[in-house]
């Protein structure tokens, strides 16, 4: 079969059903070596484009490329759109792309019933199906009638269309990717043009595979267009978001651009120490791209010579920052603990993932709250934030380093797997609306001491080697409150103590009270942190629309907490806080406030479902009436 | 102070009071390094004495410049950050040999092959001094200690072997007590772009007295040692009766009395592209040859940060001063309008 190649991508050559949904979860999943994470990646883009609010969930095994065709080296990646404001990548796919008999039988479960399947004939061979464990196709023993299944040999497809090519056979292999994107393009009524500019400059040096993959894409449209088992077409409509300018972006990429935005708004250039480690990388790779805007990135030997090295550029005067994930800022406890008594500022960043030890490498969760509040020796008060979206890690990252400048001291930035490699479309800020926090380093040697301490946040001076008159030493050792002169003066020590605690302590003073969303009182609030928050807004929204009485607040700041939160968890008479660990905010809570909360942890390396959410606000609700 | 000043050791003694044990090595060194530092033409506050953790590390205390008593072994991580951060400053390295070849070893190895601009002092008394007389990791085998009641098993480190191994641009050894040996030894290493790695053989009275007896005493000094000195030949001994020479693959040792002279020994360039016959010498040692100090190697390379610095220069003159605004609208954008529609 010789595909003709249409001209026009949008209108269809036939007459075909139009069917308009509001909201639409589709899963690309294959081999990690398929190209799933640029298939998904460019239908996101091209979804945003169009205005439709959209979330992302890539989800990809650790194993760069796993035995070809096994379950653990399926790669996957899920993206919502939709026509209004939403908060999740979805719960359950409607439809799910299989390029394999492993991607089929890793993700059909998620399906849900009457659900869009296409799967690859091509690879459902005898070998294939025995390595995903399967004794019969299921393409022949109506395992899959419940679902709307279509069966196409992409790869066979894909051949035909690049026969012409000049390609090699496995390089005409990899562009089998593309001709799934059409087929979702066409099935979906979204443009091509945007994937044929990025094609054209991710190629631009080899016009021919750019070439290749653009045709692969058209004739995966085209084969829909023309094949009368696709009846209908779906079109979902831009959603109703706020007006200004939008782009799409990941987490990783929007705490690279915020702390960039940092280092302009404090004046000091940016100092990023990092070793390699999943699933915080990315972010060291966005930032060593950014030379031009002063930007020093070192990847260091290990992760705690990337601490190590931070603290040293934040001692000359530089916005340091290290990024890693647990077993990282595991490594690094002791430095950080450096910086906790030398009063220097730093960012560190921890994107979580699962654990313990290697755990789950490329999988989330949310358990290093505990460790980031209290994992160091002794007394060691810091400021820990939480980012709640992809987005909100610009402002949080902003956030960071102005409480780190401002108050001379470290401060742990958690994010997590979820919110680094999700996505959703983000409203560009004003830069001139982004808070400004110029530093002012000490240069007077007038009454200089290195531990005299500013009287509102009791930070004390940052006095850069290089300044005359200045000459001080600072050390790990306990140190006189003042002049910094090493003390073992009992007294002093306690002294020390306290008003570490009591500068992270103020930070409260300054950092907005909590908002409750919905009624300020009521039956029950469901309160979360971090990555939670879409799909607990999702949840909450739904049951309000069911006529329960739920409230939802969520928290950026887990240290200090803001000031009001033991007043507002006083107003509800029950709290429900869903977490991706075994109850470790719910901890601090009934710890701090002796108020009872319902822990509803999840810990499966997966984020939470709004639906899953949604049944235990119904359930809590329920055993009450 | 400006650069102007002319400076003398007093201005680089703090008020601090030094708690090293009377008779310690340490005071030595603290002296060579306050005499040397004056003569450098570098204003005080450009220097900065990084430490660890150890006997050594509470160096910074006692000098009148900026300071950081770090974390243990961890002083060359600091002080690579900083002196990425700040290349203007004058950043020196106190550690010893348990902070720099035990816990600190991993930093210090890729500190040598960055060839980062900071100058190493690793004061070396084959022992843990401050954790009360632990073997180290340059104890010798067999070296019975509290923790090694029945003698270590431990091979120990050549602490110049290490570092040549690991790329080191400037290594050197010199003596505590040989003052202006010391003192021409930091010169030296002042003078060097790049790393500087100084091995500092340092008594320690009190839990490994006398370690280096056999090298320091006055009547077996010339004996033990071979001074090495680029452009002569390695003579030494009391009368100057003895020499090395490379035979083959192998060093060793001539006595003039067998008919050899100065003509026949190695002559000392501790500019020798080829790291190799610096290893041999740093091997050297009893019970064959005589222990070396001096400069054993010497060699240009580009320093880290130069690198660092010139990659954030270059791309700033190729792309202009980053844009925030660019950045951030970067990628495909689209627009809402007030009236819901998309562009």
């Amino acid at each position: 079969m010789k595909l003709p190649i249409v001209d026009s991508e949008q209108g269809s050559s036939r007459a075909v059903d139009r069917e308009r949904l509001d909201d639409v979860v589709i899963r690309f999943a294959g081999d990690s070596g398929d190209g799933m994470q640029v298939t998904g990646s460019q239908f996101t883009s091209t979804s945003a484009l169009i205005g439709n609010d959209l979330a992302t969930f890539p989800d990809f095994p650790a194993e760069i490329r796993a035995p070809a065709g096994t379950l653990p080296g399926v790669s996957a990646f899920q993206v919502r759109i939709a026509d209004y404001d939403i908060h999740t990548p979805g719960d359950a796919p409607d439809v799910l792309v299989a390029m394999n008999p492993a991607a089929l039988k890793v993700n059909l479960g998620d399906l849900r019933p009457n659900g869009i399947l296409i799967v690859n004939t091509d690879e459902f061979v005898e070998r294939n199906l025995k390595k995903a464990g399967y004794e019969r196709s299921p393409l022949e023993d109506g395992s899959l009638d419940a679902y709307r299944l279509f069966q196409v040999p992409l790869a066979t497809l894909t051949r035909r269309a690049l026969e012409d090519s000049g390609l090699d056979a496995k390089a005409v292999e990899r562009c089998k990717n593309f001709f799934a994107l059409g087929m979702a393009y066409w099935l979906f009524s979204r443009p091509i043009e945007p994937t044929l500019r990025f094609l054209a400059k991710k190629f631009g040096a080899r016009p021919e595979i750019a070439d290749a993959n653009a045709r692969a894409m058209k004739a995966g449209w085209n084969f829909c267009d023309i094949t009368e088992a696709f009846q209908t077409r779906y079109e979902v409509m831009p959603a109703k978001l706020a007006p200004g300018v939008y782009r799409n972006v990941t987490g990783s990429t929007a705490l690279a651009l915020g702390l960039v935005a940092a280092s302009r708004r404090s004046g000091l250039p940016l100092f990023q120490g990092a070793y390699p480690i999943t699933p915080a990388s990315d972010l060291l790779h966005e930032l060593a791209q950014l030379k031009s805007f002063g930007v020093t990135t070192f990847q260091a030997e290990d992760e705690i010579a990337a601490i190590c090295a931070a603290i040293g550029a934040s001692f000359g005067g530089a916005l340091a920052v290290t990024s890693t994930s647990g077993p990282g800022l595991a490594l690094k406890s002791e430095a950080l603990n450096l910086a906790v008594m030398v009063e220097l500022p730093l960012v560190v960043v921890d994107i979580q993932r699962g654990g313990p030890s290697t755990g789950l490498p490329t999988k989330t969760e949310q358990a290093d709250l505990l460790f980031a509040l209290y994992g160091r020796n002794n007394e060691s008060p810091l400021p820990v934030l939480a980012a709640a979206s992809p987005a909100d890690c610009f402002d949080l990252a902003i956030e960071a380093c102005r409480l780190a400048v401002r108050y001379m001291t470290p401060v742990i930035l958690l994010s997590d797997g979820y919110l680094a490699n999700g996505s959703e479309p983000w409203r560009l800020p004003e830069l001139d609306r982004l808070p400004d926090f110029p530093v002012e380093f000490r240069t007077s040697p007038e009454g200089f001491a290195p531990f005299l301490r500013d009287p509102e946040t009791l930070a004390r001076p940052w006095a850069l080697p290089g300044t005359a008159g200045l000459e001080h030493r600072i050390g790990g050792l306990e140190k006189q409150d003042g002049s910094g002169n090493v003390s073992y003066d009992p007294a002093n020590h306690e002294h020390m103590v306290r008003l570490r605690a009591e500068k992270i302590a103020r930070i409260a003073r300054e950092i907005p009270p909590l908002e409750v969303d919905g009624e300020p009182a009521g039956e029950l609030l469901v309160l979360g942190w971090g990555s939670t928050a879409g799909a607990i807004t999702g949840a909450v929204n739904l049951a309000r629309r069911q006529g329960l009485p739920v409230s939802r607040a969520h928290l950026r700041h887990l240290n200090p907490f803001p000031a009001n939160l033991g007043e507002v968890l006083a107003r509800f008479e029950r709290v429900l806080v869903p977490e991706m660990n075994l109850g470790q905010l719910a901890f601090l809570l009934q710890g701090r406030f002796l108020k009872p909360v319902i822990s509803f942890p999840k810990v499966q390396g997966k984020p939470f479902f709004r639906n899953e959410v949604l049944e235990k606000i119904q359930a809590v609700l329920g055993g009450s009436r | 102070m400006s650069g102007s000043t002319t400076l003398s050791k007093k201005d680089f003694q703090t008020d601090q009071e030094v708690r090293w044990c009377p008779g310690c090595g340490d005071y030595a060194i603290l002296s060579a390094v306050q005499a040397v530092f004056p003569e450098l033409g570098v204003p005080r506050e450009r220097f900065v004495v990084v430490s660890g953790i150890g006997c050594s590390s509470r160096f910074p205390y006692y000098m009148n410049t900026f300071g950081f008593h770090t974390i243990h072994g961890r002083a060359p991580a600091v002080a690579t950050g900083l002196k990425v951060a700040r290349p203007d400053l004058e950043v020196w390295i106190a550690t010893g040999d348990g902070d720099a070849l035990s816990i600190g070893g991993n930093h210090l190895i890729h500190a040598l092959r960055r060839n980062v601009g900071v100058k190493i002092l690793m004061f070396n008394n084959r022992i843990y001094g401050l954790t009360k007389g632990q073997y180290s990791p340059t104890s010798e085998a067999g070296k019975r200690t509290k923790s090694s009641p029945f003698g270590s098993v431990d091979h120990p480190f050549n602490a110049l072997s290490v570092a040549i191994g690991a790329g080191a641009t400037f290594v050197a050894r010199s003596i505590d007590v040989l003052q202006a040996h010391l003192k021409e030894t930091l010169r030296a290493a002042a003078a060097h772009r790049g790393t500087a790695f100084v091995e500092i053989y340092q008594n320690c009275n009190i839990f490994n007295d006398k370690a280096f007896a056999h090298l320091t005493e006055k009547e077996v000094r010339d004996d033990a040692l071979v001074h090495l000195e680029t452009g002569k030949p390695m003579v030494f001994g009391k009368g100057r009766d003895r020499g090395i020479r490379l035979k083959g693959t192998e060093l060793e040792v001539i006595r003039f009395a067998d008919g050899f002279g100065p003509d026949d020994c190695l002559v000392w360039d501790d500019r020798r592209s080829n790291p190799a016959i610096a290893f041999m010498v740093a091997q050297m040692g009893r019970p064959d040859f005589p222990t070396p100090i001096g400069v054993l190697r010497r060699v240009d390379k580009s320093t880290f940060e130069t690198g660092m610095v010139g990659q954030i220069e270059r791309e700033t003159e190729k792309r202009g001063v980053g844009n925030l605004q660019q950045l951030i609208h970067s990628g495909d954008l689209w627009t809402v309008h007030e009236d819901g529609t998309i562009s």
